[in-house]
């Protein structure tokens, strides 16, 4: 990792709060998102998919649909192709089932044709024979032996035998002696909790345009958190080259993680190639919840020994995910995250995913974390609760701090959870009284960050102005961010610089938009082209002055002789620079391509006030405070935003929301009314307080924010919760129902 | 199936088009008067991102049929500008940063228009309840009920 120095100095711009450079496009209704594109001669194209949860498909008769007036052409799994990487044949078996469907939901066939009328008729004329074969929707039951088997020979090595077909992996983190940790506690809680499955629910549902053309060439138009992910995988699924899809990011309408992978793109394409006709592809919404990327379901036992004062003497957990139909790594995340926030001599993780037919799990910002996190937070709440210790108090004793070994192996640098501990210890909200029914909750969280693959490319227009090319989908306010990260390089306004998200042929290979690292790894890569554009523009200017390149100096955007010896010439700025650059040697740009480590852990601490009515176990959220390391808020309104949006989807993971599945293992609520996401009457003002310890890896200290958020409030809202219920809740979510039933049986 | 001609009114201008029969009003805006603004979120009325109004109502778009829109005068997204001058609740969206991907701000802004123009000075609780209808999986609607009230200030004429 790259260490920056003076990552603490003063800035001009960072820091400020400017409008987005998108924003009128997007109040206007200007902006075009995935489904707002339509092409002459376009044909659309719909989806069939499975009804029944498990089944063998024994045949397929798409004759009938084909020779509707209208229908243009129908592919099914056969159209794709199986590569060899196990990954992406997954997702070319999620995106059209080949000998079996595995969830209610399951894409069997599509089709394209002139009308989405036409489509859909054409879609009841598909003849699927199935043989319907027993499933399993839990996890738990998943694991036992004789549990129906979603795919057989999924298994990694080190699942011992013996265990259901099902189960996929297995992981374990951490050090120490537990035994003798728990033997040194004053007490000893044990708990088991159970999660469900929630989908990120971002407002757009999934579309792109897709025209493919005789000669191989391909064009797509999707929204999607990356697009060079959309294009390698795409070509892989229709053996295409990449080079030779051109794949082009719409705005987003978010996405949360449930946009880093493809469903209808491969879809359309193979459409498209058959008909030589460009194809679009919309989602409706119960498309969109049973058949895209839920979070994984949970079932987590978590142990954890404390002394009388508050240290904690050895902790343990066993998770049990499920990613659905298909292998999923999601558990070792949360085996990592479980108690990152803590300093433990004696601490020790497993993990173990399991097969269920449910939809093929996608990221859901953290993955696995706020599961992980909420069984570890809400033992420690109780533990705190029995020894008649503060919760704040206790975590400040127990935080992990640079220099700590974590629980999941390396070692902290510069962190902020302790600053964030005392912020919230410091704030009014922790110390303000509660009435009757109300309780308070806290829970720490946290997220590894990410850095990755990134290009970035500057160009200099001839009047001084500047061009920013990226290749990361703006989903929240990042071109924003990078323009003011450009400017205050380069001096100059942030008015003058426009960042654009360039299509996969304009710009070089670019990870998806996840992992909070497009802020940290796009505005590294964007200070480092900016640095590169003025070294160029420094070694022009002593080109024109006659003197060496070591003898000029970049200052306050314009190139200055670097000391009386230089010579006396007055300063050049960009843009006379850039005006004589056609006599310097011709145009100047500054690149960067790197793959960005150093991204820096992400803490964050949620204080909650709550009140339950005692009569029908509703929760209703009174106050929310947010605390969370910045590093270095680049605008400082978006990080805000990501710290409030963030803990409004956890709430709703905490009160509302789950994946409800009959017995027949079809889901029961693929829609807004009965998948109840939090509305703005639902909830009160989400206060912020940011944090900024700087983050070492990076030139102006910032890191990730986006996904910390979503971790803490699952535990701080259960804990909030238990203590105004005066019973302990161990199952998300705490809807009222569930709630109720733990207050008439506390009596 | 036969197609309906309808006449309407659509911000400002006189529209005429052809629909099918089962049409949504939404779909007849996007996919043949290229009015893309209004968003599909749901397709059942409990997103409103494709909120527009309709002879003076807020309505979801995509729960009323295209035929139902003869002689009605329509308002969407598109109309809320005047000509390069934003109206205060895009600006001060803007402003406030409440927007992130901004694929709910259509619907937001149409719904948050027709509140203001019957209570210029409504509560947190009153815009809370107004805009319950709509979904932002993004802000968290903190930011957006203070772009709202700030608005609503600057068309009451208050100091800021």
């Amino acid at each position: 990792m790259t260490r920056y120095e003076r990552i603490d100095r003063k800035f001009k711009q960072v820091g400020t709060r400017p409008a987005r450079p998108d924003g009128v496009d997007k109040v206007t209704g200007r902006a075009m998102y995935g489904a707002d594109l339509t092409a002459p001669g376009m044909l659309w194209a719909k989806v069939l998919r499975s009804p029944h949860a498990h089944a063998r498909i024994r045949s397929i008769d798409t004759s009938a649909a084909e020779a509707l007036e209208g229908v243009k052409a129908v592919v099914t799994g056969a159209d794709f192709s199986l590569p060899e990487d196990e990954a992406l044949r997954d997702v070319s078996v999620n995106c059209m089932a080949r000998d079996k469907v595995l969830y209610d939901g399951h894409a069997v066939a599509a089709v394209a044709a002139v009308s989405p009328a036409v489509a859909k008729a054409a879609l009841k004329l598909v003849k699927v024979d199935y043989e319907v074969l027993p499933h399993v929707i839990d996890v738990d039951e998943a694991m036992r032996p004789g549990a129906p088997v979603v795919q057989e020979g999924r298994s990694y090595e080190n699942v011992p035998g013996g265990m259901s077909a099902n189960v996929t992996s297995h992981c374990e983190f951490g050090h120490g002696d537990l035994d003798a940790g728990f033997a040194r506690a004053d007490l000893v809680v044990e708990r088991s909790f159970r999660t469900a499955a929630t989908h990120q629910g971002y407002i757009e549902p999934h579309a792109c345009l897709a025209a493919v053309t005789t000669d191989g060439r391909a064009d797509l138009w999707c929204c999607t958190q990356g697009h060079f992910m959309v294009r390698e995988t795409c070509a892989a699924l229709l053996g295409l080259d990449s080079s030779q899809l051109r794949v082009t990011a719409s705005e987003i309408g978010g996405g949360f993680g449930g946009k880093t992978t493809v469903f209808v793109e491969p879809v359309a394409l193979a459409l498209s190639r058959k008909t030589g006709r460009p194809v679009k592809a919309v989602m409706s919404r119960e498309e969109v919840f049973r058949a895209t990327g839920p979070t994984v379901h949970a079932s987590i036992d978590v142990k954890i020994g404390m002394t009388r004062s508050g240290r904690i003497t050895a902790g343990e957990a066993h998770l049990r995910y499920s990613g659905g139909a298909f292998p999923c790594a999601t558990v070792d995340m949360g085996a990592q995250a479980a108690f990152a926030a803590y300093d433990l001599d004696a601490v020790r993780t497993f993990g173990w995913n399991a097969m269920t037919n449910r939809p093929k799990e996608a990221p859901y910002r953290a993955p696995g974390a706020p599961q992980a996190i909420y069984a570890v937070e809400s033992v420690v709440d109780e533990l705190c609760k029995e020894l008649g210790l503060d919760p704040l108090d206790v975590r400040i004793a127990n935080a992990a701090r640079k220099g700590t070994r974590s629980a999941y192996g390396p070692t902290f640098d510069e962190i902020g959870l302790l600053a964030t501990l005392e912020a919230a210890k410091a704030h009014p909200h922790y110390t303000a009284p509660l009435g009757p029914n109300e309780g308070r909750g806290l829970s720490c969280g946290f997220w590894f960050n990410f850095g990755g693959n990134t290009c970035v490319t500057m160009n200099l227009a001839l009047d001084g102005t500047v061009a920013i090319t990226e290749g990361n989908p703006d989903i929240g306010g990042s071109r924003a961010s990078i323009s003011l990260m450009a400017a205050e390089e380069l001096g100059i306004p942030y008015e003058k610089v426009r960042t654009i998200v360039a299509d996969t042929a304009s710009i070089g290979h670019s990870d998806v938009t996840d992992g909070s690292r497009v802020t940290f790894s796009v505005g590294l890569a964007t200070i480092e082209a900016a640095r590169d554009a003025k070294r160029k523009m420094c070694e022009r200017v002593a080109r024109l002055w006659g003197i060496d390149p070591e003898a000029v100096e970049w200052r306050d955007g314009a190139v200055h002789p670097a000391g009386s010896n230089a010579g006396r010439f007055a300063p050049m700025t960009i843009a006379e620079i850039a005006a004589a650059s056609p006599n310097t040697g011709g145009p100047i740009a500054g690149h960067h391509e790197v793959n960005a480590d150093g991204a820096g852990v992400s803490f964050g601490v949620h204080l909650v006030d709550v009140k339950v009515d005692p009569d029908t176990g509703s929760t209703t959220v009174l106050r929310y405070t947010v605390f969370q390391d910045a590093g270095r808020a680049v605008h400082p309104s978006y990080v805000e935003g990501q710290m409030q949006g963030g803990a409004v989807q956890g709430i709703g993971w905490a009160l509302n929301e789950e994946y409800i599945y009959g017995a027949d293992g079809r889901l029961q609520n693929p829609g807004f009314l009965d998948y109840r996401v939090p509305v703005a009457s639902d909830l009160p003002e989400i206060d912020t307080v940011i944090l900024e310890i700087p983050n070492p890896g990076h030139p102006y200290g910032v890191r990730g924010v986006g996904e910390t958020p979503i971790v803490p409030p699952l535990a701080a809202i259960a804990n909030a919760v238990s203590r105004a219920a005066g019973v302990r809740l161990t199952e998300l979510p705490m809807s009222p129902p569930r709630v109720l039933k733990a207050i008439l049986a506390r009596g | 199936m036969k197609t309906i001609p309808v006449s309407a009114t659509v911000n400002g201008d006189a529209v005429e088009f052809l629909c099918a029969p089962d049409e949504t009003l939404l779909d007849t805006l996007r996919d043949r008067l290229g009015l893309t603004g209004a968003k599909e979120g749901c397709g059942s009325g409990d997103c409103g991102a494709c909120s527009v109004m309709l002879d003076g109502r807020v309505v979801c778009a995509c729960l009323v049929l295209a035929a139902e829109a003869e002689g009605a005068e329509i308002s969407t997204v598109e109309g809320l500008a005047q000509g390069e001058r934003l109206h205060p609740l895009q600006r001060h969206f803007i402003d406030e940063a409440a927007l992130q991907c901004g694929v709910c701000t259509p619907g937001i802004l149409v719904a948050a228009k027709a509140l203001l123009d019957r209570n210029p000075d409504p509560t947190d609780e009153e815009v809370r309840y107004w805009l319950a209808g709509n979904l932002c999986r993004c802000t968290g609607y903190d930011k957006i009920i203070r772009a709202v009230k700030s608005a609503a200030a600057e068309m009451r004429g208050d100091a800021r």
